[in-house]
């Protein structure tokens, strides 16, 4: 027999237990339901084990780790510069926000700044990147309720995004753009022009997402009053981003700290909702497009002259000490705790995602929840699986 | 007198049971086909601003022969634990419903399969066989999402049953008459208020069956917002998770004929079936009206049957789904009444008329 490790071993008690809860009230079987590794609704390879008592989940447990892939292990063997390109593949919808947070901590630690341009030129593909994500989220909202129409609005538009960073960085998914004092190059010649047409466009998607699917009388009642998460339950659960302001929080790290970035120097808001259920995540992300189109618009307007890149050595080597930095990333709150020995390479990083701790929401989430409502509420709270094992 | 003894005079017993089942065979697999091409393939890729099939024959017209092909080439694959019988009888049970129904739908005066007085009661009653299928597709397969998928949609076929049939007794009242073929010429030889250019076709005067009975198909059809059993996104494929190859084609072929035969049904109760308005001819009767119609009438049933789909596969492409005690709660409380209301009324003006 095989050795159950803790965890499965505290898994199968409470299934049991569960069991002996429904058995004791109705005499039926639970059963267990295995939601994944593969499955469509997961985007990815995460494992929903969810125990059920007809349609309804009696207990309900993520079980991550099928696609771990050792992250921060791997930015031990790499010089720093080489870390960004590991990095990109966490979230990987929104690549370029991955790097930011990563190259700012390695500037704090060597005392150094980019320029005025590069900072702004950083914050204008932050956002884009957001927006691609986002607006991904949106379509395949969609497609987890089962309207299977504005996904392909999603793509077609998201690909105006892509197009934008793949012509000023040469990625589409994955820029590797960021660099330690500043940026690889500076923008292409009519990448403006360029930008401002389709922020145009991507908020009419807005408007169309909002006609189509937030309107909808059969979505609203599939996400009003689901999976609601009180104000103070989102704070212990640690989570982040639209998760947390859809809770009622208004916190957004963009504006709720100072960092060599150019978030200030625009105008637009953070939006909250107070209901905290489905419906309001949702409705904040889509907000949240909208005020980064907003965010995009100003920036590109007031883009200062000079260089892209600060003075760096060759050779970077990164002082000794010890920095965390963390971002309003797409998906919620991203930070890396860079040590450095001051070899050319980090000793140890630690990446704080934001999927993988709104995840953790999930067994209280999901007790008491029909079977298609744990697709909503997973749809609306919105991990990516690379930032869930990174 | 069928078809078969208006075209051939004196044809053996055989012969004229080949032909009725080789004409049922076109009747269900030509709309099926032509669905699945106009609206599933293409219809649906235009609204998703894309072109669909392109490579297949002109315009990828040839695309379905292609996945036919593809289909039939597929290994045949059961899982270990499954009920092998019941596992490869489901699929059958399921396409028969649709042979079933398909047997009473009058194409032309001469043209049907056969024509007897309790046609529309059969019709409802069959339809339901294929709730047995789905539900031992559900149960055999050995598979968690499977067994969901089979018991939600046998749960929301029997529910939307019961609105189905309220919503037709209202056409059955008007009309006066349970025989589709009466039905059609109740329509077609009727008039509004003595002005008879329309003829009296019952989308007009039974809207509301209408609606209802539409509402009540695209659930029957586990068509989005009603595909709850199927669930892509949550059941994977609902009772279909584990058919692969034949078996699946046919749950496909079934799905989109039963689609075209349940449109047929709907343009019979509501639209005039095969028929046109009998006055633009000078028709009194179902023995006056010309012969060229048993040609013409399955092409006039086809188009209208092509109206009545556009709309099912529009609603599909553009709604989310409901949740399974969301629309139970839809049957009961909200069609359910309204359709006994609306027989109630129905009656009341019968008897005042």
């Amino acid at each position: 027999m095989t050795m159950l490790t803790d965890r499965q071993q505290l898994s199968y008690i409470a299934a049991q237990a569960a069991d002996a809860r429904v058995n004791l009230e109705l005499e039926t079987e639970g059963m267990t339901l295995n939601i994944g590794p593969q499955h469509p609704a997961t985007h990815g390879t995460l494992r929903i084990i969810a125990r059920l008592d007809g349609e309804q989940v009696v207990w309900a447990e993520p079980s991550c780790g099928y696609m771990h892939r050792g992250y921060e292990k791997l930015t031990e063997v790499r010089t720093f510069p080489q870390v960004t390109a590991l990095v990109n593949r966490i979230d990987w919808l929104g690549s370029f926000a991955n790097e930011v947070p990563f190259i700012l901590a390695a500037e704090k630690l060597m005392g150094i700044e980019a320029p005025a341009r590069a900072q702004h030129i950083r914050t204008i593909l932050f956002e884009l990147s957001r927006i691609a994500n986002v607006s991904l989220f949106l379509g395949d909202l969609g497609v987890q309720l089962g309207a299977i129409t504005p996904v392909f609005m999603a793509f077609r538009d998201r690909e105006y995004v892509l197009n934008l960073i793949e012509g000023a960085t040469g990625g589409r998914f994955h820029p590797n753009f960021d660099r330690i004092g500043g940026l690889k190059d500076d923008l292409p010649a009519g990448w403006i022009d360029e930008t401002r047409n389709v922020m145009k466009k991507l908020r009419r998607f807005c408007d169309e997402i909002e006609d189509l699917l937030f309107g909808n009388e059969i979505f609203q009642s599939r996400t009003r009053g689901i999976g609601v998460i009180p104000r103070d339950v989102a704070m212990q659960y640690g989570l982040s981003g639209a998760n947390l302001r859809a809770s009622g929080v208004d916190w957004d790290l963009r504006r709720d700290q100072s960092l060599p970035m150019a978030w200030n120097k625009a105008d637009w808001k953070v939006w909250t909702h107070n209901d905290g259920d489905s419906f309001a995540r949702c409705w904040v992300r889509l907000q949240e497009v909208r005020e980064s189109t907003k965010i995009v618009d100003q920036l590109i307007e007031t883009i200062p002259a000079g260089p892209v890149m600060t003075k760096v050595p060759r050779i970077i080597k990164v002082p000794e000490g010890e920095a965390w930095v963390a971002t309003e990333n797409p998906l919620g709150e991203m930070g890396y705790y860079v040590v450095s020995k001051g070899d050319l390479g980090p000793f140890r990083v630690k990446i704080r995602s934001a999927s993988f701790n709104n995840m953790s929401i999930t067994p209280w989430l999901l007790k008491g929840v029909y079977v298609p409502d744990i697709i909503t509420i997973l749809a609306s709270l919105y991990f990516i699986l690379g930032d869930i094992d990174r | 007198m069928s078809m078969v003894s208006v075209l051939a005079v004196d044809l053996p017993y055989w012969a004229q049971s080949l032909l009725r089942v080789l004409g049922g065979l076109v009747a269900v697999l030509l709309p099926a086909g032509t669905i699945v091409y106009v609206f599933l393939f293409k219809m649906m890729s235009f609204m998703q601003s894309r072109l669909g099939p392109m490579e297949a024959g002109p315009y990828g017209s040839m695309q379905l022969f292609a996945e036919v092909g593809k289909w039939l080439q597929k290994e045949d694959i059961y899982p270990e634990r499954a009920d092998k019988f019941i596992f490869k009888l489901a699929p059958l049970i399921v396409l028969a419903s649709t042979f079933l129904l398909v047997a009473v739908v009058p194409f032309g005066p001469d043209a049907w399969f056969t024509n007897f007085e309790a046609g529309i009661f059969y019709a409802l009653a069959v339809s339901s066989v294929s709730v047995l299928g789905i539900l031992i597709a559900g149960w055999a397969s050995a598979n968690k999402y499977s067994l969901l998928g089979g018991l939600r949609a046998a749960g929301q076929l029997i529910a939307y049953e019961l609105p189905m049939v309220l919503a037709v007794i209202g056409v059955v009242i008007q009309a006066g008459s349970m025989n589709l073929q009466d039905i059609v010429l109740a329509q077609n030889a009727g008039s509004i208020f003595g002005w008879d250019g329309l003829g009296n076709p019952y989308v007009l005067t039974q809207f509301v069956g209408f609606i209802i009975f539409m509402i009540a198909v695209q659930a029957e059809l586990t068509q989005a917002p009603f595909d709850m059993p199927i669930a892509e996104s949550e059941l994977v494929s609902g009772y279909m998770t584990e058919y692969s190859g034949f078996r699946f084609l046919i749950f496909f072929i079934g799905e989109f004929a039963t689609a075209g035969v349940f449109a047929m049904i709907a343009s019979i109760l509501f639209l005039g079936g095969w028929g046109v308005p009998f006055a633009w001819f000078g028709w009194t009767d179902m023995d006056s009206v010309d012969n060229w119609m048993n040609i013409v009438g399955p092409l006039i049933l086809f188009t209208k049957m092509m109206l009545v789909v556009f709309v099912v596969m529009w609603v599909r492409f553009s709604y989310p789904r409901f949740r399974e005690d969301q629309l139970q709660r839809f049957a009961w409380k909200v069609l359910i009444p309204i359709s006994l209301v609306n027989i109630m009324v129905t009656a009341i003006l019968k008897v005042a008329f």
